[in-house]
């Protein structure tokens, strides 16, 4: 038990009230925006180190025991996803301050970003079925303000789209939780994870795992549900939808990866070569919309849903190695995705447009820019020094090993369409020279250049030091798939099964 | 009406922790005070007897509700853990943390619900946002 879990959920939501309280200085909501997120990055890097060696931490909220009460539980790959989370955020909101114009500031646009922080750290952090949905709700009502905040109408077109296709995922999502309930009889992650191992109904199990797929997979955007997610993510501001590309996506792969490889454990075994169907469905299909799109962001949002593809391959693979696999890959992802949101919205704000046909020039202009985004999609592609080729060289070798070798040579092929559809950006934006003059454009401020080049940064640093990357989601892989060392950590070892009854006698 | 209900929806504050009321009931009573004012009067007078800024109270509450779980923390037990004065105080019933989480409840519902009902019946002034980079929008969605 430890109390000051909570730390990670109280510091945004005390920050967001704050920030609206005090929304008349706009420097104040920044400075609080900046530390509660800096809180979150340091509590985050703190699990890091912790939770390897100490195994899941639990804290039980208002002390109630835990079948009972709501569970927080912090094992290896939560405390991966709050860490970067919270450092995701802190570049987003560091790219704000230089790109988010004063009007939507005062309409509450950092109150937000925290509130959109406090579900995702809550939906990472919680053991609780029922408190997911909760959290999920918390950070999509957040992304709902953040996608309209401004109004204009592609804005509220998007915004729709992505409100309704969302709700529809929350929909599901809720069913889900019910026939849970009614079925196993309870919603902590650690008790239904026990029941679920001793109750025989293999069919209503069967049932319950399409009905999470189906939730978490219209999150995650994979292949048949994926139309929410371009259709929506180039028309908020270059700072929301970076965010919206680190996060929002990967929140669901991580529910994936928690309720098929900690409740439904057993269905992995059905639904393991339909996920990787679907995977390699998702990097293919996505990969090749990008190829018809003519604008930086909305080929970048394609890319997103063709990453995707290969988070889920590593549960489709169904072992503790291919979660393991699977979290270096999203980790990875995560950091140049948003790298390269930045750095393409900063050339789209150079520019004044997204389209690439009017764009061009910029490598002689903005060579330091240049140099990013080629590092960027070279970490994307999976060029070796960089993180994107650790991620997938384990991916591939899991998927090698049990195997699996059509998706492996799926894998392998959507990086190299991958590659050639970024070049594409690269030869627009970059490397043709612009039909305009090119030196009248406004050159690109530190504040617009920074926080992508960190990330970039990161990511090369991620690649050469792989070591302890690997060795730390090896390890959380194995927490992930490990359901009794999940469940004595959340309920004690006689589980959770002995505290309810004792408590029902 | 105005101070009947009110005082009702404290009365219901105060008895909710083990009985039917708290602070959501109590904070839809409230809100439903000044909404008959607004329905009645107008949201201008009504606006008028009670000068207070909605947005900003439903943000006090979710501060003041949030930090009442905070001494939990420091003591080194789970956030929200309860504390309650040994005596009760006469008249108001036994204090202690939960009761003043919903007292933030109480502030966040009637701050929540009161703007709401101040934005369908008022002008909007959050859209269009004219200054704003992008496009203003257009006039259906005013309404």
């Amino acid at each position: 038990m430890v109390f000051h879990l909570f730390l990670p959920i109280v510091s945004p939501l005390i920050g967001a009230a704050l920030a609206v309280l005090l929304n008349r200085l706009p420097l104040a909501s920044r400075l609080i925006a900046l530390l509660s997120t800096l809180i979150n990055l340091g509590y985050g890097l703190w699990l890091m180190v912790t939770v390897p060696a100490s195994g899941p931490l639990v804290a039980q909220a208002s002390g109630w025991l835990a079948p009972f009460g709501i569970s927080l539980v912090a094992d290896g790959m939560s405390a991966l996803m709050v860490m970067l989370a919270a450092l995701l955020m802190l570049t987003t909101i560091i790219y704000s301050f230089f790109s988010i114009d004063y009007e939507r500031e005062r309409h509450f646009y950092y109150p937000l970003l925290l509130l959109l922080l406090l579900g995702v750290s809550g939906a990472f952090l919680t053991g609780d079925l029922f408190n997911l949905y909760v959290w999920f709700e918390v950070l999509l009502v957040a992304s709902f303000g953040l996608i309209t905040l401004g109004g204009s109408r592609d804005q509220l077109e998007g915004g729709l789209k992505y409100v309704v296709l969302n709700l529809l995922g929350s929909t599901a999502f809720l069913f889900g939780c019910g026939l849970m309930y009614g079925f196993a009889g309870t919603l902590n992650m650690a008790h239904i994870a026990e029941r679920m191992a001793t109750l025989t109904n293999p069919g209503l199990q069967t049932v319950l795992a399409g009905v999470f797929l189906f939730a978490f997979g219209s999150k995650a955007a994979i292949v048949p549900l994926f139309f929410w997610l371009p259709s929506s993510y180039h028309t908020p501001p270059v700072a929301v939808t970076a965010i919206f590309s680190g996060l929002m996506t990967k929140i669901g792969v991580y529910s994936l990866y928690r309720v098929f490889g900690l409740l439904l454990q057993n269905e992995l075994a059905i639904y393991g070569p339909w996920l990787t169907l679907l995977a390699g469905l998702t990097m293919v299909i996505g990969v090749l919309g990008a190829v018809a799109q003519m604008n930086v962001r909305r080929i970048l949002s394609f890319h997103i849903i063709s990453q995707i593809g290969y988070s889920i391959m590593g549960i489709g693979l169904a072992s503790a190695a291919g979660l393991a696999a699977g979290l270096v890959f999203t980790a990875h992802v995560m950091i140049v995705k948003m790298a390269l949101f930045f750095i393409g919205g900063a050339a789209e704000q150079i520019n004044g447009t997204g389209d690439l046909k009017r764009m061009g020039g910029l490598a002689r202009r903005e060579p330091l820019l240049a140099l990013f985004w080629f590092l960027g999609i070279l970490s994307l592609a999976g060029i070796p020094p960089l993180s994107g080729f650790i991620g997938k060289l384990i991916l591939l070798q899991v998927g090698v090993s049990q195997q699996a070798y059509l998706i492996t040579a799926v894998a392998a092929a959507t990086s190299i369409l991958t590659f050639f559809s970024m070049l594409k950006i690269w030869n627009e934006v970059f490397w043709k020279k612009s039909y305009e003059d090119v030196s009248r454009l406004p050159r690109v401020r530190f504040g617009l250049l920074a926080p992508g080049a960190a990330l970039v940064i990161l990511s090369v640093a991620l690649g050469l030091l792989a070591g302890p990357l690997v060795e730390y989601n090896t390890i959380a892989g194995q927490q992930a798939f490990d359901r009794d060392a999940y469940i004595a950590a959340v309920c004690g070892v006689d589980g959770c099964e002995a505290v309810y009854q004792a408590a029902v006698r | 009406m105005m101070p009947l209900l009110m005082m009702l929806s404290i009365f219901m504050l105060l008895r909710g922790h083990n009985l039917p009321g708290g602070g959501f009931i109590g904070g839809l009573l409230a809100a439903s005070a000044i909404i008959l004012q607004i329905v009645a009067f107008g949201p201008k007078t009504a606006q008028r007897i009670l000068p207070v800024n909605y947005l900003l109270l439903a943000a006090f509450g979710i501060f003041f509700g949030a930090i009442w779980g905070l001494p939990a923390l420091f003591a080194g037990l789970p956030y929200m853990q309860a504390f309650w004065l040994p005596e009760p105080i006469p008249g108001v019933g036994k204090i202690g943390t939960p009761v003043l989480f919903d007292v933030g409840v109480y502030f966040t519902v009637i701050g929540v619900t009161t703007k709401i009902a101040l934005l369908l019946v008022e002008e909007p002034t959050i859209f269009p946002l004219p200054t704003m980079k992008s496009a203003p929008v257009e006039h259906e969605e005013g309404a």
